[in-house]
């Protein structure tokens, strides 16, 4: 079997896995938020750059290939990392403490790994709409980190077409697939994958919140490494 | 309007990929795209409406509020501003009596900004419901707003006014002289294709886009790609879904020398381009035309019908039952479609976002067929390098860079314009030969490439030292750094397409962070601020674009560091928030403007 190093630890791969795909087949959590192994990986948020003959490359998206030395746990690329979280903090209006998702959010939970202790960039302060129209679902703009993994799960798992990103730049935003542009008012169905799918709290269920009490959700108990391996997400 | 829609989705054969094309038509019928269009769209293409409703939000010439019926957009670029673009277009808001960034309630006419119109040796420019006006002065402007207001139709304002010149100063090897039509194709035909393929490696022609990739290797290695669905085989030749594309979309600002290739040798191009079908089995090409060059698209179909009646293009070329086509799309305003996976996206009928690669467009580009993608001036080598053969190029310029290269030069000189010259050539002999004195510094390659200062002017155009697309945009010693970089990096900043996060966000976290240096509120922190911000975009970013966003300031503060630090203030830190002028609607609203009413920023010991 072929063999790629991560860190100067040998790792197999089968023909056609992505270098992500190969780390976390071998128990290596590089970190990343656009990519949930169950879809096509979209290679957006950067968070799982890693480092191939000198040059910087998605681990999501590139395939692994026979004797790659790839860097990623180093300072350099984790410090990258804490940045680009950053970034995606101060673009959108993240109030954990508010947020029925804190505690079980992969954004929170990567930074909380990455050592981010302040947002270090100047906020954005963007306007983002929140859409309650939906009995079930609410979509709140505000935490959405355009991942694309609602679209991807509306497509690929819910065989429907409910998300897609619009906009350019900063300007970037989610838009829904009715003739509203309201969630109410298209085909989605609150036992959709799509609904359940987003990393943040930007996708939330209704009637489920503070079930589970702040301080024993997900990564209250367990770094995100750890859990992403154990749960493949 | 179901009828208007109904009949365009008719006209391009309800293929969807041709979505630009129809929005085009929509919004000049419309002057926007309303909902109800979005709808009937969807319905008559079979796709769903957020498809068109994130490529209606994504280009710049497409709007989903109601623009003027004169639609006009100023050329943003800085060949623009250091003709006065700022001036003039306070000068045309006052005659149109409207605001920048406004459609007039009348709904007469709207104006916007745009980035670089390709007009740079003829600015300041804009554009009339598409079509391009250069050389504006208060006299062209008086004489437009009368048209404007007297609501006389594009058709019939003078030619005079909407004629682009093509400002040719210096001619070489490849604009000295025009081939034959068909020439080219028959000389590789009988080569052979094999022999033709031979010959482009031995010329050493890498791509004029930016990039300086081997143009032979892309296409053999589009040849060579696995294909099983062979769709046409005759005993002289096979053919494939293969495609060929021209990237004549030409949006680094200070670059204009596709634009003079499309108007006057647009058969080399084609030429070059079915040379590059022969040899790749492709049965199909695309000319991807930016928007900005719509007064060039009927010229080019006219080229192409020519061509197809000579038999060059079409089901018959050499009586072989070969068959090649080339079609023209227009772009909407996006620099990033230049960038050749978001061209292919676009030549989809999507958004320009750049692709995950590998693969690459030779083994997966449209609709992930192997296609092969090559600059405007790349193919017009080719048909050349096809007739005379390689040897007769790699005469010409350097050991890594053969042949010539056409340069767009603009900006602070006497006699800007289009110059062919030799690889190897200096900067100084460029100054010279355009008669620019008192020079500053000159933009190689764009915002994209690099800011060299006097004491560079000894290096040379070539990939091994200064590799440029085109852009020679040159400063002299009146002008600001500070202005200069400003312009680039706010036009970074609009032209990310937003799909990845170190550039979406960092673009328009260094646009900020330079604002602020800019206008002197830059503590000594913020340097390093903006350099780490810099790096990381540089390193971090999906694509070319946010690869090369920083340049400007990166390249500048390499030479200028001494300028950078006596733009500081004397502290450490300055918030990036100005209380002050944030209390400015607060004062307006209760009338205020003592003392009282304003706040330091930073107490006084
Ligand atoms: C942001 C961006 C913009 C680009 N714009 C253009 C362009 O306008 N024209 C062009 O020929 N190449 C452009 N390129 C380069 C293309 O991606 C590609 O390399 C080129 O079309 C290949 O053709 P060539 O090999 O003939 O140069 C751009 C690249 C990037 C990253
Ligand atoms: S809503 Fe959630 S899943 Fe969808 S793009 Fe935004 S962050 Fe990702
Ligand atoms: S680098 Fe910029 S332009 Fe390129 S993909 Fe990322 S956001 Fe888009
Ligand atoms: S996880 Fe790879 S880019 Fe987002």
């Amino acid at each position: 079997m072929p063999h790629i190093r991560i860190d100067g630890q040998q790792i197999p791969f089968e023909e056609g896995q992505t270098i992500m795909d190969a780390a976390m087949a071998a128990g290596i959590y590089i970190p990343h938020l656009c990519h949930n192994p169950e879809f096509t990986p979209h290679g957006s948020c950067k968070l799982c750059e890693v480092k191939l003959n000198g040059r910087n490359c998605s681990a999501c998206t590139f395939p692994a290939a026979d004797g790659q030395e790839v860097e990623s746990n180093t300072e350099e690329l984790n410090t990258l990392r804490k940045r680009i979280t950053q970034m995606l903090f101060v673009e959108g209006n993240h109030f954990c403490p508010s947020c029925e998702k804190t505690g079980n959010c992969q954004l929170q939970g990567v930074a909380y790994h990455l050592g981010m202790l302040d947002s270090h960039f100047p906020h954005f302060y963007a306007q983002r709409e929140v859409d309650a129209s939906h009995p079930d679902i609410v979509l709140d703009r505000n935490r959405c980190i355009f991942c694309d993994l609602c679209e991807r799960a509306s497509k690929e798992a819910d065989n429907k077409n409910v998300f897609a990103i619009a906009g350019r730049g900063i300007n970037k935003h989610l838009i829904v697939n009715s003739a509203s542009g309201k969630l109410g008012d298209s085909d989605i169905s609150v036992d959709d994958r799509a609904c359940t799918v987003c990393p943040t709290g930007a996708i939330l269920v209704k009637g489920e919140a503070y079930k589970i009490p702040i301080g024993e959700r997900v990564y209250d108990k367990q770094e995100i490494d750890i859990v992403s391996l154990e749960t493949d997400t | 309007m179901e009828l208007f829609i109904k009949q365009l989705t008719r006209k391009y054969q309800h293929q969807a990929t041709r979505l630009l094309m129809m929005l085009r038509e929509v919004q000049a019928q419309y002057f926007y795209i309303p909902s109800a269009a979005i709808e009937f769209l969807t319905t008559e293409l079979d796709i769903p409406r957020t498809q068109i409703i994130s490529v209606v939000e994504f280009y710049a010439f497409l709007s989903t509020e109601p623009q003027g019926q004169y639609d006009i957009f100023l050329s943003d670029s800085i060949t623009d501003h250091l003709l006065g673009k700022q001036d003039l277009t306070k000068y045309l808001c006052h005659k149109l009596k409207t605001n920048l960034g406004t459609t007039r309630s009348d709904g007469l006419v709207s104006i916007n900004n745009t980035s670089c119109t390709g007009l740079c040796e003829q600015g300041p420019a804009m554009l009339v419901n598409g079509y391009a006006i250069g050389e504006l002065t208060q006299t062209r402007i008086d004489e437009i707003a009368g048209l404007i207001e007297q609501k006389i139709p594009l058709n019939d304002w003078p030619p005079a006014l909407l004629k682009v010149d093509d400002n040719i100063q210096q001619q070489g090897l490849l604009l000295s002289t025009q081939l034959e039509k068909g020439a080219a194709m028959r000389a590789a035909w009988r080569r052979g294709i094999m022999e033709t393929l031979a010959e482009l490696e031995t010329a050493g022609l890498r791509g004029r886009g930016g990039a300086g990739y081997l143009t032979a290797w892309k296409w053999k290695f589009c040849y060579e790609s696995v294909e099983e669905d062979d769709i046409c085989n005759t005993e002289v030749h096979t053919q494939h879904q293969r495609y060929v594309v021209c990237n004549a979309d030409e949006g680094e600002p200070g670059t204009f020398k596709d634009r003079v290739l499309l108007n006057n040798y647009a058969h080399e191009l084609i030429e070059g381009m079915t040379v590059c079908a022969l040899i790749t089995g492709a049965r199909q090409g695309f000319i991807y035309l930016r928007g900005e060059y719509l007064h060039l698209y009927p010229k080019l179909l006219a080229v192409i019908e020519e061509r197809r009646a000579a038999n060059l293009l079409g089901e018959n070329i050499f009586d072989e039952y070969i068959a090649f086509d080339v079609e023209v799309r227009l772009g909407l305003g996006a620099y990033i479609c230049g960038e050749e996976s978001a061209l292919i996206e676009s030549l989809e009928g999507k958004r320009g976002i750049p692709r995950n690669r590998p693969p690459y467009p030779v083994t997966s580009g449209y609709l992930n067929k192997p296609t092969v993608v090559n600059n405007v001036e790349t193919f017009v080598a080719a048909a050349h390098i096809a007739l005379h053969g390689g040897e007769w190029f790699a005469q010409y310029g350097t050991k890594k860079s053969k042949g010539t290269k056409i340069l767009s030069i603009s900006g602070d000189c006497a006699r800007a314009g289009i110059y062919e010259y030799e690889f190897g050539v200096t900067v100084q002999q460029i100054l010279d030969d355009c008669g620019a004195e008192n020079v500053l510094g000159v933009q190689v390659g764009g915002p994209s490439g690099t800011f060299i200062c006097n004491d560079e002017f000894n290096r040379k155009i070539a990939f091994e030292d200064l590799a440029t697309g085109g852009s020679f945009i040159i400063f002299n010693e009146s002008r600001s750094i500070f202005d200069i970089v400003q312009n680039f990096t706010h036009f970074f900043a609009d032209e990310s397409c937003g799909f990845c996060t170190p550039c979406r966000v960092g673009t328009s976290l260094l646009k900020k962070q330079y604002d602020k240096i800019h206008q002197g509120h830059g503590g000594a922190g913020d340097l390093v601020e903006l350099q780490e911000i810099a790096k990381l975009i540089r390193t971090a970013s999906h694509c070319g674009l946010g690869q090369t966003a920083a340049q400007p300031i990166l390249t500048t503060l390499e030479r200028y560091p001494e300028l950078y630090q006596q733009q500081l203030q004397k502290i450490d830190f300055e918030p990036g928030f100005d209380l002050d002028s944030s209390l400015e609607i607060a004062r307006k609203l209760s009338g205020r403007d003592d003392e009282h009413a304003h706040l330091a920023q930073v107490e006084d010991d």
